[in-house]
């Protein structure tokens, strides 16, 4: 994950570490969710430990609880410094969501209504989580399956003034930007269009599925199947727009033989190929 | 003063866990929406696919119908606290110990028990372990003072009555000894040691006489003393036999002089 020459990378899962781990294929980087490595010791943060001894790591928090109407918690950020010390990951990257509350964890990323005092909660829960951790975070917009009311601010506007106050990057889901404007009848394109190339550390491509019972009308972020090829055509039209950046294949659920995520990783790689680094240069 | 916000993720929390035939007024512009079920189904399933994986002994037992249901129960009344689900479900033993569908299964909160260890000892801090020779090497005069600190990844219980480390192992999928499940029960009390020497977890089966000399260590009592405690809990204890498997399975991660002041560390 060279920011130099941005590749493509895999979310990475107990099941491929022997591949991953041998590997050789050039500017391959790896990301695995911090939470299931923040262990006193033993074989993961070894595992862990020998995937970074190869590869470029990223750390990607499920749980952070950005959005939360309360301060990140001291013994999350605590254990995730000490993990991104002993990893030195090339990013640490959360959401723009909320899943603990009031001392319970809720395992999902959750909405909330876009308004000014939101933006000054996690503006300084993201100060507070850059602080603690010594490093720039990336922000990524999560999916949407709700109409929720009070929205004052548009999503790309809102994250683009968290970067402008915070100083953090933003992390791009293009899957994300689809499926939530299918959900919520919005326009993809004029979404990616607007989102602020500068500050885009980080894209990340999966693949959705339709609800079981309303099928097209709900997409669900399932993360268990290959990026769609709509979801390809918008990645496509950002970097032809901002440029090549590291770029994430996530794959959670429904695991494929190895040798196909590395498929359709390199999918991903020869549309980064094809990009010049600075679209400057074309002008 | 209550924020905008802080009520707002106040209702949607009570929401996902309300069950969706009886949503109150005040949650209906969230649940009424055909997309709430899609936080309401993840957030259920994570914490029931977080104790799935975390015993599997116990699914194998009860089969996954009957899991899922009871951890869907444990979830509603224990949600995750800490947002690593691989710790996730340190009360589903108990859970299970007093859960009235489960009274038929009097072993399951038992085998429950075993699962969690391995959970526990699979994430505990690193530490060598103490070499079988250490205690060899020790001046025979001064053994009894030693104070033997356990590995922090070693976990041991006695089940009375019941043979829980026999089920556990025969329902632990991975099992690396091989014992034949049709082998029949012998309904016994047993004990068992989980131990992480070399970066996976193994186990063994340990007496009640090695259980007590294991608390005994791990209250911080010297040798002689642990020792004491292991014959009158088991009076046939074989104490040289028991130190030998203890030591080569890794239960120990220091050996030293106490209460001394200039005391001596074996490693």
């Amino acid at each position: 994950m060279n920011a130099a020459r941005p590749s493509a990378g895999l979310s990475l899962k107990p099941a491929h570490f022997d591949q991953a781990l041998a590997c050789d294929d050039a500017g391959l980087w790896f990301e695995v969710h911090p939470e299931n490595y923040a262990v006193a010791g033993g074989p993961r943060l070894a595992w862990l430990d020998a995937i970074r001894s190869r590869h470029p790591l990223s750390l990607h928090g499920v749980s952070l609880s950005l959005a939360a109407d309360a301060p990140p918690d001291a013994a999350h950020l605590a254990w995730l410094a000490a993990l991104a010390d002993r990893i030195e990951p090339a990013l640490v990257s959360e959401h723009l969501a909320w899943s603990a509350w009031r001392g319970s964890y809720l395992p999902d990323l959750l909405p909330f209504a876009r308004t000014q005092a939101a933006l000054l909660r996690v503006a300084g829960n993201i100060a507070r989580t850059q602080d603690a951790l010594g490093r720039r975070i990336a922000i990524e917009n999560p999916s949407h399956y709700l109409r929720i009311e009070g929205h004052a601010w548009d999503e790309v506007d809102f994250l683009q003034e968290l970067a402008r106050r915070t100083g953090c990057g933003l992390l791009l889901d293009v899957n994300n930007v689809y499926l939530s404007a299918s959900n919520l009848g919005t326009c993809a394109e004029a979404y990616i269009d607007a989102f602020p190339g500068d500050e885009v550390m980080e894209i990340h491509l999966a693949g959705h599925t339709p609800d079981p019972v309303l099928g097209q009308a709900l997409l669900v972020d399932s993360h268990d199947a290959p990026v769609s090829p709509k979801v390809w055509a918008l990645y496509e039209r950002l970097i032809s727009r901002i440029g090549p950046r590291p770029t994430l294949i996530e794959r959670d659920d429904q695991l494929p033989p190895f040798a196909e995520l590395l498929a359709e990783r390199r999918q991903a790689q020869v549309l980064l190929q094809g990009q010049p680094h600075e679209k400057e240069a074309l002008a | 003063m209550t924020t905008e916000l802080s009520s707002f993720q106040d209702r949607f929390a009570e929401a996902l866990w309300t069950l969706p035939d009886a949503v109150p007024d005040h949650l209906r512009d969230l649940t009424d929406q055909p997309g709430f079920a899609v936080y309401r189904n993840t957030v259920v399933r994570g914490c029931i696919d977080a104790l799935q994986a975390n015993y599997p002994a116990v699914l194998r037992l009860v089969g996954e119908d009957w899991f899922r249901a009871a951890a869907a129960l444990h979830a509603r009344t224990q949600p995750p606290v800490d947002t690593r689900l691989l710790v996730y479900g340190a009360d589903f033993p108990g859970f299970l110990a007093g859960f009235a569908p489960a009274a038929d299964l009097p072993y399951l909160a038992g085998v429950a028990r075993l699962d969690r260890f391995w959970t526990e000892a699979h994430v505990a801090a690193d530490a060598p372990a103490l070499a079988p020779s250490a205690l060899a090497d020790a001046p025979p005069e001064g053994l009894g003072e030693l104070v033997l600190q356990p590995h922090p990844a070693a976990r041991w219980a006695w089940f009375d009555d019941q043979p829980i480390y026999t089920l556990w192992q025969r329902n632990r999928q991975d099992v690396p000894q091989g014992m034949d499940s049709d082998d029949a029960l012998d309904w016994i009390g047993e004990g068992a040691l989980l131990t992480r020497p070399e970066g996976d977890v193994v186990w063994t089966a340990l007496d009640a006489g090695g259980c007590a000399f294991l608390d005994a260590c791990a209250a911080g009592r010297p040798l002689a003393l642990a020792a004491d405690e292991a014959l009158s809990r088991q009076a046939d204890c074989d104490l040289a036999q028991m130190m030998t498997a203890l030591l080569q399975a890794g239960a120990f991660c220091s050996a030293q002089t106490y209460p001394t002041p200039n005391h001596q560390e074996l490693t």
